[in-house]
Formats: C-alpha cells, sequence, structure tokens
C-alpha cells in the first residue's frame, strides 16, 4: 500500500507528496481518521485529493493512505430501498454509528455484510457464460428480481454453481477463464463510477415514458431512454416535477439523486415513499426505488461524485433487463461543486468562473443514459418483468459451442419453452435521466443551462409566472420543447388513439394563437376580436385550465392516463368545435360561455379509469346545451 | 498547546501569511496580538507546507509583518454553551456585551456543527401559528423550516420578524377536521443573531423582547455595523451552535431570527477578494451557495427529539431585485420566501407581504385536517389564484379603462382590492387566529362568482361560504 504525507490544505482540496505508485482517480484516505478522498490532478509527486469529508484539524505531515483503486460502488441485492450519501455510505448505518449527525471518518460498507439473501442459478455447471450473462437470480423484494450478472470483463466456464442463502460476499459460483484462471463469483460486484458499464450497442426507442402529467405526456413526452432537463428559478417546482415522475413514471426503478438540494426534501421522499402505492406493481414506491442523498450541507466533493455513484447502479439495473429513471436534483449544484473543486485547483476559469471542462463532463453523463442492448444473453425465463418475450433462449447460450452446455441449460428449465440457439430479442433495458438545473436568478443563458440543452432533447421549461398563478406545473407551454414526439407517435397510435397526436397539436396551435391574440386583447380589449378569435381564447383558456393545470398533491388529480389525458383533450376540443358552429348558427358568444357544461368540463380531470361516465354525460350536455339549441335559433 | 510565531510575511485586507510554521492544521483557531496593543482571533484558512493562511476576525489595522505575534491554540473556534446563556446578549464571537459574568460552560462545541443525518431529520409538518393572515393563510409556517424575509431598505422587516417571534405558537391537534385546535404551550425560545445592523436596529428587538418579556427566553449576538465585518462570518454559526444546544439537549423548540444575512454574505466576499479566488456572480466566490447552505440548513427536526430549529432570516436585496445572488441562492435552499413590497408598504398596508411570489414549500404537509382545518389548502389556492386575476384585471383597468373590464373581472378587481385591505392588513399588534384568518377568506370568497370556485372541493364551498349579506 502506497503512503505519502499531506503538504497542503485547503478547504476540501488535499495535496499530498509521496504517493509513488498511486494513478488518477484512486481512492485514498486522509490523515489519522482515513477520511475518503479521491487524487484528482498529480504534479510530479504531488497529487490533488478531493476530500468527500470536512478537512477540519487537518494539517502537513498527516499520513495519506492510498488504496490503489478507483472510487467504486458496490452492485448487488440490498440496494432498493436504501439511502446512500455521494459516495455510497448507507445513511441508516451510519445513523447507527454516529447518531443523528454526521461525524466524520466513520465508514460503512455500500451492501449489509450481514444480510443473507436466497439465491436462485438459472445455468447448470458446465455453462459457458460471458460478460453480462445472468447466472442466477435472487428475490429482492416482492417487486424487484435482483438478475445476478458475469461481471463484464468475464467469460468462461462455470463449474461450480449452487443455489442457497448467502450473503453479499459469499461465493455462489465459480468460472473458470479460457486461460484456465479460477474466479468466484459473488452476487456482489464492484464498479468504478467514472467509467459507464459497457454494453453491446445503444437502441433507440420510441416507447413513452408515461408520468402522469399531463402537460408532460401529451405536450413534451419523454421516451424510455431519454434525457429531459427540467431548468427554473427557485419556486417554479423543479423538486415537485422530479418527485411526481419519481412516483407515477412507468419505470421499474428509479434513482433518485439529491444533489446539494435540501435536506427536508430528501425527508420528503423517505417518509412519503414508503406510503405511497406504486401504481403499476401495487407495492410501496420504495420498493423500486434508491436514494443518493448528498444535501447541500454535507460535503461538496461527495456531492460531486453523487451523480457518478447514481448512474453507475442506474446502470447496473438497466444491464439486468430493466428500465431505469434516473433523477437528478440539481445538476446546477453539482456543476457548482466542480466550481469549486476548479478553483481550489487554481484551474484557469471558463464562463462564470465554471471549469474550462463543464460542457465535457456534462454531455458524458447525459451520455451514460439511452435504451440499450445489453451485454450477455437474453432474459432467463419466468422473470418478472418480461412476459412477452420469456420464450427465448436459455441464458448462456449465446456464443455456446458445445452441445453439453446447450443441453445442460435446457435440463436447468425444463419448463421454458425451447428456444433458438441464438436469442431472438436481446435482453434490453434503459437508463432516462431527467436532471433540474437551477440557473441563477432565473437566467436561462447561464453556461449549466446551457451546456445541458445541447445534450437533452426534452425541455422542460418552468416558468416563475405561472407558479406566481399558481399555475402548477408551471411548465411553460411555449418554450418547452420535446424531440422525441415523432418516435413516440407510432407507440400513440398503437395504445391510445389514430388522433391522439392530431388532438395535440391542434390544442398547441390553440395555444401558440392564444399567445399572439393576448397582446391585441392587451390593446384594444377582447371585444376587438372576431367571434370564432374569442372563442378560441376561451377554448385555450380551458386548455390551461382543465388540462394543463395539475394538483400534485389531489389524489383525485396527481396522474393521468394516457386514455384520459386523450379524452380530456376530445373534449375541450369537442366543445371548442361545437361551439364555434354554435356561434354560425347564431348562438350568442355569452350563451355559449355561460354554457353549465364548461363547469363539468373543468371537474373532468378528476375523473378515473374506472369511471369515466362524466366524459359522455359532457358530450350530451354539448349537444343539448349547443348543438341543439344553435339549431333552434338558426 | 500553543505555538507561538512572529514568522509573518504577508498583510493582506484581513488576511496574514505566516511562514516557518509546524504542526498547523486547516481552520485552526489563532490569536494575534498586534504591536499597537490590539488583539485579534483568528481560523486557519489554508496551511501549504510552513506557511499558514490566517484570517483575523477584527481585520489587520495595527499590524505589521515583524512584530505581529500569532499564536495556533490547536483547536477549532467553539462555542461553550449552557442553558443559562438564555436571557444574555454576546459579542458576534460569543463573549458577553451585556456586562453580565461570563457563561459557564456545560460544554464546549465547534461552532461548525455537523451535518444532520438525511435518515435522522423528521419532516417539519407542525402549524406554527403566527397570528399574521399573509402567512397563516397563505404561506404558513412549519416547526423545522427556514423560511426567510426578502426585503429591501426602508421596509418594515424588523417589526414583522418582532411580530413573528412575540406571537409564533404551535396549535395542538384536533381530531374535528372542522375546527382549530387549540394553542399548545411549551418551552420556546429565540436565539436572535444581528450582523452588521445599526445599533437602532438592535435595539429595537432589544426594546421589543423587554416589553414582552421576551428576553427571558432570548439569546441575542450581536455584532453591529461598527464591530468587525469578518468577524461576523462566525457570528451565525455561533447562534446555530447555541440554538442546537437548546434545541436538541434542552427539548426547546428555537426560533432563530438572521439580520441581515446580506452583510454577512459582504464579509465573506470581503476574505474571498482579499484570498484573490475566482469570483463567481457579482464578486461573491463560487462556494457562497455551499456556505449558504451550511448555515440554513442547520434548520430543522430530528427524529426522537423533542427540540426544534426553524429559521426566520431576513436579507435585504439590493434595488429590491430578487435575481441578486444572495436572495437568489438563499431562495435555492431555503423552503420558500416571505417578500415584502414597496408599493404595498407605500399604500399603508402592514405587513406589506408581496403574497404572489412569496411561498413556504411545507405548507402542504403543514396545513389540512387535524392540523388546521379541512379547507385550508383549498381556501388558500383559490385565493392566490382570485387575488392573480384581479392583479391583472387591475393592469388591463390601467391601460384600458374601468368600463374596457367584464363583469367577472370587475368582480375580481373589487376582490383584490378588498383581499389586500382586509386579509393583508393588519396592525403590528393584532394576533389573528388561524380560524379567524380562515374566516376572513370566505368572506372575501363571497365577493366572486360562485362558479368562479374551481379550486375549492364543493362540500367546502356548502360548508364555509357564507352568503354576502345584503347591504
Amino acid at each position: 500500500m502506497d503512503q505519502g504525507t499531506i503538504r497542503k490544505v485547503a478547504g476540501p482540496l488535499v495535496v499530498a507528496a509521496g504517493l509513488v505508485h498511486a494513478r488518477m482517480y484512486d481512492l485514498v484516505r486522509v490523515g489519522e481518521q482515513g477520511l475518503m478522498g479521491e487524487i484528482i490532478e498529480m504534479r510530479g509527486d504531488r497529487a490533488s485529493i478531493q476530500v468527500y469529508e470536512e478537512t477540519e484539524g487537518l494539517g502537513p505531515g498527516m499520513p495519506v493512505v492510498s488504496t490503489g483503486a478507483p472510487l467504486s460502488v458496490e452492485l448487488g441485492p440490498g440496494m432498493l430501498e436504501a439511502v446512500y450519501d455521494g459516495v455510497q455510505r448507507p445513511l441508516d448505518a451510519l445513523q447507527a454509528t454516529s447518531g443523528a449527525f454526521l461525524a466524520r471518518g466513520v465508514s460503512a460498507p455500500g451492501l449489509d455484510r450481514e444480510k443473507r439473501w436466497e439465491f436462485v442459478p438459472t445455468v447448470p455447471p458446465g455453462a459457458r457464460v460471458t460478460g453480462g450473462d445472468i447466472i442466477g437470480t435472487v428475490q429482492e423484494n416482492v417487486v424487484i428480481e435482483h438478475r445476478i450478472m458475469v461481471p463484464p470483463a468475464l467469460a468462461g466456464e462455470i463449474v461450480e454453481i449452487a443455489g442457497g442463502s448467502y450473503t453479499v460476499t459469499d461465493t455462489v459460483a465459480q468460472l473458470r477463464d479460457d486461460d484456465g484462471g479460477m474466479h468466484d463469483l459473488t452476487l456482489m460486484q464492484t464498479w468504478p463510477v467514472r467509467v459507464p458499464r459497457p454494453y453491446v450497442r445503444k437502441i433507440g426507442t420510441g416507447e413513452p415514458l408515461v408520468t402522469g402529467t399531463r402537460v408532460i405526456d401529451t405536450f413534451f413526452p419523454i421516451v424510455k431512454g431519454g434525457v429531459a432537463c427540467i431548468p427554473g428559478p427557485f419556486g417554479a417546482g423543479k423538486t415537485v416535477t422530479q418527485h411526481q415522475v419519481a412516483k407515477w413514471s412507468n419505470a421499474q426503478v428509479v434513482i433518485f439523486i439529491g444533489c446539494g438540494e435540501r435536506g427536508n426534501e430528501m425527508t420528503d421522499v423517505l417518509m412519503e415513499f414508503p406510503e405511497l402505492t406504486d401504481p403499476y406493481s401495487g407495492e410501496p414506491l420504495m420498493k423500486r426505488t434508491v436514494l443518493v442523498a448528498n444535501t447541500s450541507n454535507m460535503p461538496v466533493a461527495a456531492r460531486e461524485a453523487s451523480v457518478y455513484t447514481g448512474i453507475t447502479m442506474a446502470e447496473y439495473f438497466r444491464d439486468m433487463g430493466y428500465e431505469v429513471v434516473l433523477q437528478a436534483d440539481s445538476t446546477s449544484r453539482w456543476a457548482e461543486a466542480m466550481r469549486e473543486i476548479s478553483g481550489r485547483l487554481e484551474e484557469m476559469p471558463g464562463d462564470e468562473g465554471f471549469p474550462a471542462y463543464l460542457g465535457t463532463k456534462l454531455a458524458a453523463f447525459y451520455e451514460r443514459a439511452g435504451a440499450v442492448e445489453c451485454l450477455g444473453g437474453s432474459h432467463p425465463a419466468g422473470s418478472s418483468s418480461l412476459s412477452s418475450d420469456s420464450a427465448t433462449a436459455p441464458v448462456g447460450a449465446a456464443g455456446s459451442e458445445g452441445p453439453d452446455a446447450a443441453s445442460a441449460a435446457r435440463s436447468v428449465r425444463e419448463d421454458s419453452k425451447e428456444g433458438p440457439l441464438r436469442p431472438a430479442a436481446p435482453r434490453t433495458g434503459s437508463v432516462s435521466v431527467v436532471g433540474s438545473v437551477s440557473p441563477p436568478g432565473g437566467d436561462l443563458s447561464e453556461p449549466v443551462v446551457q451546456n445541458t440543452l445541447r445534450v437533452v432533447k426534452v425541455y422542460w421549461a418552468l416558468q416563475d409566472q405561472l407558479a406566481f398563478q399558481r399555475h402548477f406545473p408551471a411548465i411553460d407551454w411555449l418554450t418547452s420543447y420535446s424531440l422525441y414526439l415523432d418516435r413516440i407517435q407510432p407507440h400513440w397510435e398503437a395504445d391510445v388513439s389514430p388522433d391522439f397526436r392530431g388532438r395535440r397539436d391542434r390544442c398547441m396551435a390553440i395555444l401558440q394563437r392564444e399567445n399572439d391574440l393576448a397582446e391585441i386583447v392587451r390593446l384594444v380589449g377582447i371585444e376587438a376580436l372576431s367571434a370564432e378569435e374569442q372563442i378560441l381564447m376561451e377554448t385555450a383558456k380551458s386548455i390551461r385550465e382543465d388540462f394543463l393545470q395539475q394538483n400534485a398533491f389531489r389524489d383525485d388529480d396527481q396522474f393521468s392516463s394516457l386514455t384520459e389525458q386523450d379524452l380530456l383533450l376530445k373534449t375541450i376540443l369537442h366543445f371548442h368545435e361545437s361551439a364555434v358552429a354554435a356561434q354560425q348558427h347564431g348562438a350568442a358568444l355569452k350563451d355559449i360561455f355561460a354554457a353549465p357544461v364548461r363547469e363539468k368540463i373543468a371537474r373532468a380531470k378528476y375523473a378515473t379509469l374506472d369511471d369515466l361516465s362524466i366524459f359522455s354525460e359532457i358530450e350530451s350536455d354539448i349537444e343539448t346545451q349547443l348543438v341543439a339549441r344553435s339549431g333552434v335559433d338558426a | 498547546m500553543a505555538r507561538e510565531y512572529t514568522t509573518t510575511r504577508d498583510i493582506v485586507g484581513p488576511l496574514l501569511l505566516v511562514e516557518r510554521v509546524i504542526d498547523v492544521t486547516y481552520n485552526e483557531l489563532v490569536e494575534l496580538e498586534y504591536p499597537n496593543g490590539t488583539r485579534s482571533l483568528g481560523n486557519v484558512l489554508e496551511v501549504n507546507g510552513d506557511t499558514a493562511l490566517v484570517q483575523a476576525f477584527a481585520g489587520t489595522s495595527g499590524a505589521n509583518p515583524a512584530e505581529t505575534k500569532v499564536r495556533f491554540l490547536g483547536r477549532a473556534l467553539e462555542l461553550g454553551v449552557s442553558r443559562d446563556m438564555l436571557g444574555r446578549v454576546f459579542d458576534g464571537l460569543g463573549r458577553p456585551r451585556d456586562g453580565g459574568p461570563e457563561i459557564i460552560p456545560d460544554e464546549r462545541r465547534p461552532m461548525h456543527g455537523e451535518p444532520i443525518n438525511p435518515t435522522a431529520r423528521d419532516f417539519p409538518d407542525d402549524f406554527i401559528q403566527t397570528g399574521i393572515s399573509a402567512i397563516d393563510g397563505l404561506n404558513p409556517l412549519v416547526r423545522g423550516q427556514k423560511l426567510p424575509i426578502f426585503s429591501g431598505a426602508g421596509l418594515p422587516h424588523n417589526e414583522l420578524a418582532a411580530q413573528i417571534a412575540r406571537q409564533a405558537a404551535v396549535l395542538n391537534r384536533s381530531d374535528d377536521p372542522t375546527k382549530v385546535g387549540e394553542k399548545l404551550e411549551g418551552e420556546f425560545a429565540v436565539v436572535f443573531a444581528a450582523m452588521g445592523i445599526t445599533f437602532a436596529d438592535a435595539d429595537f428587538f432589544m426594546t421589543e423582547f423587554r416589553n414582552t418579556a421576551a428576553i427571558e427566553r432570548a439569546v441575542l449576538f450581536l455584532n453591529l455595523a461598527d464591530d468587525p465585518a469578518v468577524e461576523r462570518i462566525n457570528t451565525p454559526r455561533m447562534a446555530l451552535t447555541c440554538a442546537e444546544y437548546l434545541a436538541y439537549t434542552c427539548d426547546m423548540h428555537v426560533l432563530v431570527i438572521l439580520t441581515d444575512m446580506t452583510y454577512y454574505c459582504e464579509a465573506l466576499r470581503e476574505v474571498s477578494a482579499a484570498r484573490k479566488e475566482v469570483p463567481g456572480r457579482r464578486g461573491y466566490p463560487g462556494y457562497l451557495y455551499t456556505d449558504l447552505a451550511t448555515i440554513y440548513e442547520r434548520a430543522g427536526r430530528i427524529k426522537g427529539a423533542k427540540g426544534s430549529i426553524t429559521q426566520v432570516p431576513i436579507l435585504s436585496m439590493p434595488d429590491d431585485d430578487k435575481t441578486h445572488p444572495i436572495p437568489d441562492l438563499t431562495g435555492y435552499i431555503t423552503e420558500g420566501q416571505i417578500i415584502l413590497d414597496r408599493s404595498l408598504h407605500r399604500s399603508g398596508i402592514f405587513p406589506p407581504i408581496a403574497v404572489l411570489p412569496s411561498l413556504s414549500r411545507l405548507k402542504q404537509k403543514g396545513i389540512g385536517p387535524g392540523k388546521t382545518r379541512e379547507d385550508h389548502a383549498d381556501l388558500s389556492n383559490q385565493l392566490f389564484g382570485a387575488y392573480a386575476r384581479g392583479i391583472q384585471a387591475k393592469e388591463l383597468a390601467v391601460i384600458l379603462g374601468d368600463a374596457a373590464l367584464s363583469d367577472s373581472d370587475k368582480a375580481f378587481v373589487a376582490f383584490a382590492n378588498a383581499f389586500e385591505d382586509r386579509f393583508i392588513r393588519q396592525d403590528a399588534h393584532e394576533e389573528r387566529s388561524v380560524e379567524r384568518t380562515l374566516e376572513i377568506g370566505w368572506e372575501l370568497m363571497a365577493l366572486l362568482p360562485r362558479a368562479e370556485l374551481k379550486r375549492i372541493k364543493d362540500e367546502f364551498v356548502e360548508r364555509y361560504l357564507k352568503e354576502p349579506e345584503e347591504s
């Protein structure tokens, strides 16, 4: 082990001399207390170290020891429902050792070493496996089956494998590589956080990530594996929007990174998620969630690491074949952590003091999102989430040459349907990333927003003006955008309605027209508009109030399925068309606007899927109150 | 073990670079003695080999490189805490300022504190009745929250803060969703930290506390405008260290008032500039967010602890600009903000709270059946929406004249005026129960057409809306 001594301490940055064999990004232990740190710069024999804990009391001459390995996370059963800090220390374990306040120098492994898991092998001894192949499963909780994979770099023959009860460090299988080297496989593997986990190839999908928030799903949708950003000034509702996506999105695993944000917000998540029911599994939301909480008052270097810790976990679940959503709240705090460290390194600053490599780092982070074809064979049969393609080849069959392995694999799962040797559908998974950005003063021209916009495909622009009017979610419909619409359209046509895209575009056009006309109304009053334009203004208002506005704190409004969203749009447009027709047939505008059915439309968003009768009521009301009357008048 | 040096090389602003030192650690406490006899405390900002960069809290006036004595004390800055601090006045570094005796500390605590483990936090959801309608009704404060007042020069933020400190009370949980619980008695303390404010402002608070006998349960830390500026970097942390002791060791509910955070940030900028750090926006250091977070995040509740810390920081927005880095970064950390408005103030309305841009992020959890009343959330949403619409209509009327307004717009204008006059306006010594606040809210609702009450559940409208009295 490599040992050196401290030369300089400046805030979270420590410079050490004498670390001869250490490499960039190696994890080191600093001082008598063994504070965690990471080497981020090397000049001659001087290594600059960012320390993940408060450095008070450190001084020149104190020891620094290199662990010889980069900052890594432990990946295996036990991650779900856990709350970690930015460097994967479980916060409840820290609380058990140091109480309600975070003391320094405490460490705890990311995965519980004592807990035993029931491991069920899915390949037999003798099977040939490559990196990423699933060798067995652990039912981590009722929702998620944890698939135990061969670490990416390994390939060879399984010599021994047995089911049973294991801790994460017990050997569950032995693998002999092609050079005859033996490797113990455990339930846990480690992975350096700054290195993206490998996959076969990225794939483009158009499958929507449904969030239940109408303005998102209908107007600015995101696909599974997509990237979105939420910039907005404080108080505009970034965090609530993030929470809504974490709560109601149809992902299988959610990783939530509280990066430099409020402690009470994490507490809110911690107390609320176990109480809330996942609309898809019926189980508490917490069971599919991993939290990484590095609040604003926790050490800034660990904040820098927290997004990498989070995305590495997300990739790991993706590699098992799951749809993962990663949420980073807020990436601005992450960028600020980079800026702070960069300043201490006395690097030449770029825009607003941010390091010149800010754009590169942001892009590299968002690029770790995506839908991929995973390494290794397809899903094991009977796995919970993949009923449609369970009839594929046995795990490990891909690349297998000898008939022994294949037949042995078959004998393990006799009940499974026989598949071709080459998997018909490869295992796929995705990581979608939603990052919030907190631009200073709400100024969207600042570097973090601008660098983020270069890489993300969906932009949910939050407006404080809307928030002041209590229009929530305060997503500005005129400046937000989604570049996934065309990819999603075929899915909408198949799953929602062939007309959904058309209705969406029509409403968008109405909102745009409203914006143009609003200027005239402001100057000369509503009377200056033609009757048809006045109806349009009312319809736009109805879209805003009855569709876009959604109350995240109201049980009957926080989640809206795509079907409801479509019905709601259809209803609003139907009223619009009928109103225009009625007016043309001589009905007075004030009668149209006073039609009692409008109050019913306003309440239609509270309808639930079990009872959609209100929509047919509205339809007949429109019939009697507008269509029929205009006929009489004419 | 103190080590004394006279090896200062450079003196720049409040900083001294001391050479040939050994065994100095980061953030160590330093005692300085200048040739003219001035003494100052300081701390180590950076240590590089055998040189240490020391920040002098009292400034460096009177220091010179050759004769200044620098003593390293081998420990970080601490505060001796005790229950006896209640009723006392201290300076910005925690030394008695009221002529009273030294405190005999129960224990000495490092000023920086340690971050609360997020899993140990308990979510703040106990409604605090401040007796002020614009806060209780629309932007309620809850125990463990940090809710700053964004103000400006010449606005009555001190009066508002004093009123909150005087009236704040927690309500009992009520079993009946239609009834508000009684006021709860409990051990309650106020910790007041003044940074850079004038003697007159500080005296206002002291007089207020004395007149209401609140001084007995208050601890004051004063670093006034003519006190050393760098010293005030420590003042809020001293106050919070004391507050943590009172809250988590003495089981008290502590309200911490920090005023004025703007001067605090300016002191931080002064030190940063002297260190020639790369500046962020407007010359403030790039780590201003992190630094402010280490102050504001010390508010909260801890599971299993009886006490709590609620923070009401006050900051004056330079030129009333909310996007200035200080209010901006504060707003990103705190759980909402109460913004004071100059035009309301000029119209003679007290408290001049601009309710639309004000926000309490924790209100959803603090109100509702059991905590306040079942209709509270819906009613406050509707009041917000209606007031926003009324303001919009008023702006329209300015351009087009009243005649151009539709009947419903006119109703909203009337509502907005009545809202400001009856709901927001109240006397600085009027304590309105939350029940009375809601009652006024419903009286105002009667000014609007029934069909406009879209944000309130029907059953609440049935139960609480009173028909307007015939006039």
